[in-house]
C-alpha cells in the first residue's frame, strides 16, 4: 500500500473539513477537473457530472463561480467531486462543520444513500448526534481510541451504571448535594434538569427521592432515560482521564 | 504519467490564469510595459545635450561657431547668456550641462591668424554625460577650426592644399550596430530581462497558490503524481512564455527598429531552453516559498538583479572583476544574453553558438530536475 499511493488514492474519495475546491472555478469546471484527476473516462464523465450536480442540487447552477455558493452547497459539491470516480471507500473529515441544520440533514441523507450503495464511508465528527447515524463508532480522546462499537453497543457496554433524569427545584443546591449523595457516580446539569449516573436505576429512584426532600429540594420528576452518545462519551472520557492522566498536553 | 490528468491540470491552470485579472496583467501587460520601459528608458546615446552659450565677442565669426553647435544633433542651445552670472545660474539650476564661452577677442585673434581659446564649462555631476559632451564639443570646435584653416588657405590662393588639411583620417567602420545606437544592444537584452522576470514570476505563484487557498489538500488526495502536477502547471505557462517572447522580439524589430539577422529557429531553440530554466526556477520557489508573497520575492530577487547586473545586459562581463565574472558563469541568463544578441545583431550560425547553447541546455536540465524533486505530495 505504501509503495503504490496513487493506486490507493484511485480507490478512495476524500473530502476535507475546510472547503478545498477551487473557488475561482465554475461548478462544472471543478467537476471536470476532479473527473480528470480521477481519470473518469470521457464517455462516462458527462453522466457522472449530471449525477453529482443532481445530488448536490446544483443542476441549474453549474456555471456559477464556486466561491459564490453558500456553504451547504459547497459541501455537497465537494462530496460530488470526491465520489465522481465511484470510490469504494470515502473519507469525510468533519463534513458538516459550519453547515446549517437543514443542509446537515440533507448531507447525511446523501451519506446514507451512498452507504446503501455499498460505499464504505468514514466520517469524523464532533457532533455526537451525528455519530448516532453511524453503524460503527470509534471514540477518540486525546489521540487515543477510548471505545468502539455500534451506537447501541456503546451505550450498553460503555456506560458504567444507568442514567437518571431529575427535574427539581432549586437546581444549583440540588446538584451540589447530589454530587456527594450515596450511590451517585456522576451528576451534571442538562438543560433545566440533572443527569445522574447511578449503579442501579430503579433502586436509586426511591432513595434519591427521599434524600432530596429531606434536604428541602422539591422533586418534580425522576425517571430512567436511555443515555445519548454524548453521555457515553463524557462518561468514557472522564474515566479515561482519571485512569490515564495527561499524557499528551492539549 | 497519465495524459488525462496532465491535460485536466493544464486546462484548470489555464482557466485560472485567464480568470485572475492579476495574472492576466502579468501575462499580457508586463512584457509590453517592460519592453517600453527598458527600450526607451535605457539609452546610452547622448543627444541634444542642453547647452548655454555666452558670446562675449558678438562678431560674425563667433556667431558662426555657435551655429556649428546649434546645427549639431548632439547639442541643443537652451540659453543665450549675457554674462557669467546668468551662465552660472543656468548650470547651477541644471538647465544646461555644458556652457560655451567665446572670449571678447575671438574674431580679432582669428583675423590675426593667432591661436584662440574657447572656454567650455561642463557639469560633471554625471561624469559619463560630461565626458561624452566634452568630446562632442571638441569635435564641433575642431570641425570649425578646420573650416577656418581651409578658408584661410583658399583666400591665400592655396586651394589645392585643402586635401592636406587633414593628413590622416581614421575611417572607422562599425559592424553589427552600424549607427552605434545603444538601443540595438539594449532591446535584445530587454527580451532576456522580460523572459527572466515574467517566466519566474508566473510559475512562482502556481504551487504557493494551492497551498495558500487550501486547495492542495484536495489535490493531494487525488491520484495525480508530482510529475503530472508540475508538467500540467508548467505547460500553459510555457505556451504563454513563448507567446510573450515572440511578442517582445516582434516589438523589438518592428517598433524599436532593431535588426534581426539570425534565424528564428535558433531564437526559438534558445528561448525554449531559457524558458525551461526560468519556469522551473519559479516553480521551485513556489514549492519552497509556500506563500505567494515569499515565492514572488524569491523569484524577483533571483532573476531581476542578477540578470540586470551580471548577464552582460548593461555592463560588459569582460570588464568585470574576475570573481564577479566567475559568478556570472552560473547565471543562465548570461549565455542566453550572448545568444540573443548574436541572433539579433550578428546573425551568428547555430554552430558558432553551440557552447552557449550547451551551457543553457545544461542549466535547463538541472533546474527541471530540481523542480521535479522539490515537490512532494505530502501535507506537512
Amino acid at each position: 500500500m505504501a509503495r503504490e499511493p496513487e493506486k490507493v488514492r484511485q480507490q478512495i474519495g476524500y473530502m476535507s473539513q475546510k472547503f478545498s475546491l477551487y473557488n475561482d472555478l465554475r461548478v462544472i469546471e471543478n467537476l471536470r477537473f476532479f473527473g480528470g484527476m480521477y481519470k473518469v473516462s470521457s464517455s462516462a464523465l458527462p453522466e457522472r457530472i449530471r449525477w453529482a450536480l443532481d445530488m448536490a442540487g446544483l443542476t441549474d447552477r453549474e456555471s456559477a463561480i464556486t466561491g459564490t455558493l453558500a456553504t451547504g452547497w459547497k459541501q455537497r459539491l465537494a462530496l460530488g467531486c470526491a465520489v465522481l470516480h465511484r470510490p469504494p471507500i470515502l473519507f469525510l473529515d468533519e463534513p458538516t462543520s459550519g453547515v446549517d441544520p437543514i443542509s446537515r440533514r440533507q448531507f447525511w441523507e446523501l451519506i446514507h444513500r451512498m452507504a446503501g450503495e455499498g460505499v464504505t464511508v468514514f466520517v469524523t465528527t464532533h457532533y455526537m448526534d451525528e455519530a448516532e447515524y453511524c453503524n460503527r463508532l470509534v471514540l477518540i480522546y486525546r489521540g487515543q481510541i477510548v471505545a468502539s462499537g455500534s451506537p447501541t453497543e456503546l451505550k450498553q457496554r460503555a456506560m458504567k451504571g444507568e442514567l437518571l433524569l431529575v427535574e427539581c427545584e432549586p437546581l444549583g443546591p440540588a446538584l451540589e448535594t447530589l454530587k456527594s449523595a450515596p450511590g451517585v457516580m456522576d451528576a451534571a446539569v442538562f438543560g433545566d434538569a440533572l443527569h445522574l449516573v447511578v449503579p442501579e436505576a430503579s433502586e436509586a429512584v426511591h432513595t434519591l427521592n427521599s434524600y432530596l426532600s429531606e434536604r428541602g429540594i422539591r422533586v418534580k420528576k425522576i425517571e430512567t432515560i436511555r443515555p445519548s452518545l454524548e453521555d457515553v462519551f463524557v462518561s468514557l472520557t472522564t474515566t479515561h482521564a482519571q485512569s490515564a492522566p495527561d499524557r499528551r498536553p492539549q | 504519467m497519465n495524459w488525462r490528468r496532465l491535460a485536466a491540470m493544464a486546462h484548470k491552470e489555464l482557466i485560472q490564469i485567464f480568470r485572475d485579472p492579476r495574472s492576466l496583467l502579468v501575462v499580457v501587460a508586463m512584457p509590453i510595459l517592460l519592453m517600453f520601459a527598458y527600450g526607451y528608458g535605457i539609452s546610452f546615446d547622448i543627444k541634444h545635450v542642453p547647452i548655454c552659450v555666452l558670446d562675449r565677442d558678438a562678431s560674425q565669426q563667433s556667431q558662426d561657431l555657435l551655429k556649428h553647435f546649434q546645427a549639431s544633433e548632439y547639442f541643443r542651445v537652451v540659453k543665450v547668456a549675457n554674462n557669467y552670472r546668468e551662465l552660472n545660474a543656468a548650470i547651477d539650476a541644471g538647465r544646461c550641462q555644458l556652457a560655451v564661452v567665446i572670449p571678447w577677442d575671438f574674431s580679432r585673434k582669428l583675423a590675426a591668424g593667432g591661436k584662440v581659446e574657447v572656454q567650455a564649462i561642463v557639469d560633471a555631476s554625471d561624469n559619463n554625460t560630461a565626458n561624452v559632451s566634452m568630446s562632442y564639443s571638441e569635435a564641433v570646435i575642431r570641425g570649425y577650426s578646420q573650416q577656418v584653416q581651409l578658408e584661410w588657405l583658399q583666400r591665400h590662393g592655396l586651394a589645392g592644399a585643402s586635401t592636406a588639411s587633414a593628413p590622416i583620417r581614421v575611417d572607422a567602420r562599425t559592424w553589427f550596430n552600424e549607427n552605434l545606437e545603444s538601443s540595438a544592444g539594449i532591446v535584445p537584452g530587454v527580451v532576456v530581462m522580460v523572459m527572466a522576470v515574467v517566466g519566474t514570476f508566473l510559475t512562482s505563484l502556481t504551487i504557493a497558490r494551492e497551498w495558500e487557498r487550501g486547495t492542495m489538500e484536495q489535490l493531494i488526495s487525488t491520484p495525480v503524481t508530482s510529475m503530472e502536477v508540475m508538467l500540467g502547471k508548467l505547460a500553459p505557462y510555457f505556451v504563454i512564455g513563448m507567446l510573450d517572447t515572440t511578442l517582445c522580439a516582434v516589438l523589438g524589430v518592428l517598433w524599436f527598429d532593431v535588426p534581426f539577422r539570425g534565424r528564428w529557429s535558433v531564437f526559438f531553440l534558445s528561448s525554449t531552453l531559457f524558458l525551461i530554466v526560468v519556469l522551473s526556477l519559479g516553480y521551485f520557489f513556489s514549492v519552497v516559498g509556500k506563500s505567494q508573497m515569499a515565492a514572488n520575492q524569491m523569484a524577483m530577487l533571483a532573476t531581476f538583479l542578477p540578470t540586470f547586473l551580471l548577464s552582460g545586459f548593461i555592463f560588459p562581463i569582460d570588464q568585470m572583476p574576475v570573481p564577479v565574472q566567475v559568478i556570472s558563469w552560473v547565471l543562465p541568463a548570461r549565455y542566453f544574453m550572448t545568444i540573443i544578441r548574436s541572433v539579433f545583431l550578428k546573425g551568428t550560425s547555430l554552430a558558432q553558438l553551440q557552447t552557449n547553447l550547451l551551457a543553457l541546455g545544461v542549466f535547463a536540465a538541472l533546474l527541471a530536475l530540481l523542480a521535479t524533486r522539490a515537490f512532494h505530495k505530502r501535507l506537512d
